[in-house]
């Protein structure tokens, strides 16, 4: 997994609540059994209309957005469905941090696996920050993981928490599964166990 | 004295392999169930690591969302990219030695109908797949819930999950439900009281008289759709009537081992004093039939309410609903009994059990649904479906003009050829009124399988109440 340290960037403003992941990437994308290539198809029915042509009015449509490695968004993001095709398809994009006031709870932990870091900031942040995105090319606005800071475009200093195993990992691009591989001793200790206790399982 | 726990507190602890310092654990998993949409690109991870599934007995593949729910299914499925999905799991499936229901086995369904079905799903089990709806298997008092396909890959891989513990929620639904009311509009009850944010960060447990007094089908409607409330899992504690279910089935224990499943089993529930982090109580017979209005399971309103006006909402939510009245083409002050549909959809792992069926052909026994409207009635497994033609369901359907369908996932999520086209109206007994969800632009209202068999009489929809 690529390694999260520092993002700046512009980000684009998504102020709808609780885009689901159907918005984000429409199951007919899920057809696929590959990981890549789902970032032109990211927001595919806002984006486009039925006849594959962009509507300009879409926020990743403009010019100023086109390239974002920030969205801030409104309440409730990644509601839905479990498809980890949302987070392939934002990281595929080149989106690499998700602001909100609250993150449904699957799509925050898949976005951890694939190099996205999803802030969770209070209502008042996130507004500053909504507005901030709003004003477009000129607006760079910087997140430093290791210091969990981030840093509106004029110059507004906000912390931010995260679990400081997902930052490790965030930070070092680790493979989880290796991580636990480690533990095989626990894993079979376990087992070993509860073949004693629940034999029926 | 030790500390009183909840049931959540006492799964999850019988499933910890290691934990840290920190309180990230490694939990282990006693059920993986998978399916073909999440899981070909974490089956191709293992491969490209050289790794193998740890516990192939306990992982159970059924493909169910791509698949068509038309008798000439056996010719293979049209879609070039729903073939390959499928035909990727039956590799993997066999390449990997995992259990699996193929398409062509009688027993083939929607994976959450077919994993209790089949005695996978048990009490004080750790279940999970990579599916959201994976909520449905806390009916039976296991801790169950959605992941990605990276965790599936990690589950493949080590029969283990890494998890932070979840704050616990009590949801108590007291007294009786009135004539009408079934588990369906508790669970929108539910959702319509906390939001569909109101349940992050929390494992629900679903308790109370009208909990107790629902079959096992309807408690697997209410835990299905606890993750529609943002709830990482939805738990109801086992009792006679979870023992009753799961006996006899073909992986359910049998002989002494049943009687120490048993014995074990009847230790899971919340301990008196046991303390929750968040209590909701809804009085059960304050409930009515409910519809939702809205592309969100929040958008919910008892059948006799109006459409809402989106100025009487407040913060972000009165632009959702600006967005969402003109995506359903509804106009505030409207009657939601006056809102006419074209299409019935009867099945999904929210309602497409045995007892769903029963309710909802109740409703339509001698009765025609209204000309010109399209209905299908899918049952959600095999089983399900040659248990309802045995019983006389399957006819009373046929009789009342809807189609009757092989199991599957169907137009609850439109990944198949049933669909909505754009424009079209549909009752669904399905979990989620997205946009697109059914079909691009189509429009879904979100209602109980009886509800939904009265609207396909009326064509509109219309209070159960009211058909005689």
């Amino acid at each position: 997994m690529e390694k999260f340290e520092k993002l700046a960037g512009v980000a684009a403003p998504m102020p709808l609540v609780n885009i689901d992941t159907d918005m984000i990437i429409p199951k007919v994308f899920l057809k696929t059994i590959k990981r890549s290539g789902l970032g032109v198809n990211l927001f595919d029915e806002m984006r486009y209309d039925r006849e594959g042509n962009e509507k300009p009015e879409f926020v990743l449509n403009k010019a100023q957005y086109r390239g974002s490695k920030i969205l801030v968004a409104g309440d409730n993001f990644g509601c839905g469905s479990s498809r980890e095709h949302a987070p392939w398809a934002i990281a595929d994009f080149g989106i690499k941090c998700v602001i909100s006031t609250s993150f449904a709870d699957i799509f925050y932990n898949n976005c951890f696996k694939n190099g996205i870091l999803p802030l969770v900031l209070p209502e008042d942040q996130v507004d500053i920050l909504m507005k901030d995105a709003e004003k477009g090319a000129n607006s760079i606005i910087e997140v430093d993981l290791e210091n969990q800071t981030i840093v509106s475009s004029d110059g507004e200093v906000f912390s931010f928490e995260v679990d400081p195993f997902k930052k490790h990992c965030l930070l070092n691009g680790l493979d989880d599964i290796g991580l636990t591989m480690e533990k095989e001793d626990h894993i079979t200790a376990y087992e070993s166990k509860a073949s004693q206790l629940f034999p029926w399982a | 004295m030790s500390t009183p726990k909840t049931l959540y507190d006492k799964i999850w602890d019988a499933h910890i392999v290691h934990s840290d310092p920190d309180g990230t654990c490694l939990l282990y998993i006693d059920r993986h169930l998978v399916h073909e949409v999440t899981s070909p690109q974490a089956f191709e991870g293992l491969r490209m690591s050289g790794r193998k599934v740890r516990a192939p007995e306990k992982t159970i593949a059924v493909p169910d969302h791509n698949v068509p729910t038309t008798e000439n299914r056996d010719d293979g499925i049209d879609n070039e990219e729903s073939r390959i999905q499928v035909e990727a799991l039956d590799k993997n499936a066999k390449d990997f030695g995992v259990n699996y229901y193929p398409v062509s086995d009688i027993r083939q369904g929607i994976v959450h109908i077919v994993g209790p079905e089949q005695g996978w799903t048990l009490p004080g089990m750790t279940v999970v797949c990579g599916d959201s709806h994976t909520a449905t298997h806390g009916a039976f008092g296991a801790l169950a819930h959605g992941i990605g396909t990276s965790e599936v890959e990690h589950v493949l891989a080590t029969q283990t999950l890494i998890q932070k513990k979840s704050k616990n929620m009590k949801v108590e639904i007291t007294g009786k439900l009135r004539p009408g009311v079934t588990a369906k509009d508790i669970t929108l009850a539910v959702i319509g009281e906390t939001g569909t944010a109101g349940g992050t960060g929390y494992v629900i447990e679903y308790c109370g008289q009208a909990i107790r007094e629902l079959s096992m089908e309807g408690r697997m409607t209410v835990c299905n759709m606890a993750i529609e409330g943002g709830a990482r899992a939805g738990l109801i504690a086992p009792d006679e009537k979870t023992y009753e279910y799961c006996k006899g089935r073909p992986h359910s224990p049998k002989g002494t081992s049943w009687e120490m499943a048993l014995a074990y089993w009847k230790t899971l529930f919340s301990d008196e004093d046991a303390s929750f982090d968040k209590v909701v109580t809804i009085k059960g017979e304050d409930i009515p039939p409910l519809v939702t209005w809205g592309t969100s399971p929040e958008d919910v309103l008892p059948i006799t309410a109006a459409v809402p006006d989106p100025e009487t909402f407040s913060g972000g939510k009165i632009e959702a609903v600006r967005r969402s009245l003109e995506y359903m083409g509804l106009q505030a002050g409207q009657k939601l009994s006056e809102i006419e549909i074209d299409t019935v959809f009867i099945g999904s792992c929210t309602n497409g059990r045995i007892e769903d069926l029963r309710a909802a052909s109740e409703i339509l026994k001698g009765k025609k649904i209204k000309e010109g409207m399209r209905a299908m009635v899918v049952p959600g497994s095999g089983l399900v479906r040659m248990q309802a033609e045995e019983e006389g369901i399957a006819e009373i359907f046929r009789e009342a003009g809807f189609e009757w369908r092989l199991a599957g996932c169907s137009m609850c999520l439109a990944m198949n050829p049933d669909q909505l086209e754009e424009g079209e109206r549909c009752a669904s007994t399905s979990n989620r009124n997205f946009e697109g969800r059914q079909g691009y632009r189509g429009r879904t209202h979100l209602v109980s399988p009886a509800m939904a068999a009265a609207a396909a009489i009326t064509g509109k929809l219309t209070d159960v109440r009211e058909i005689q």
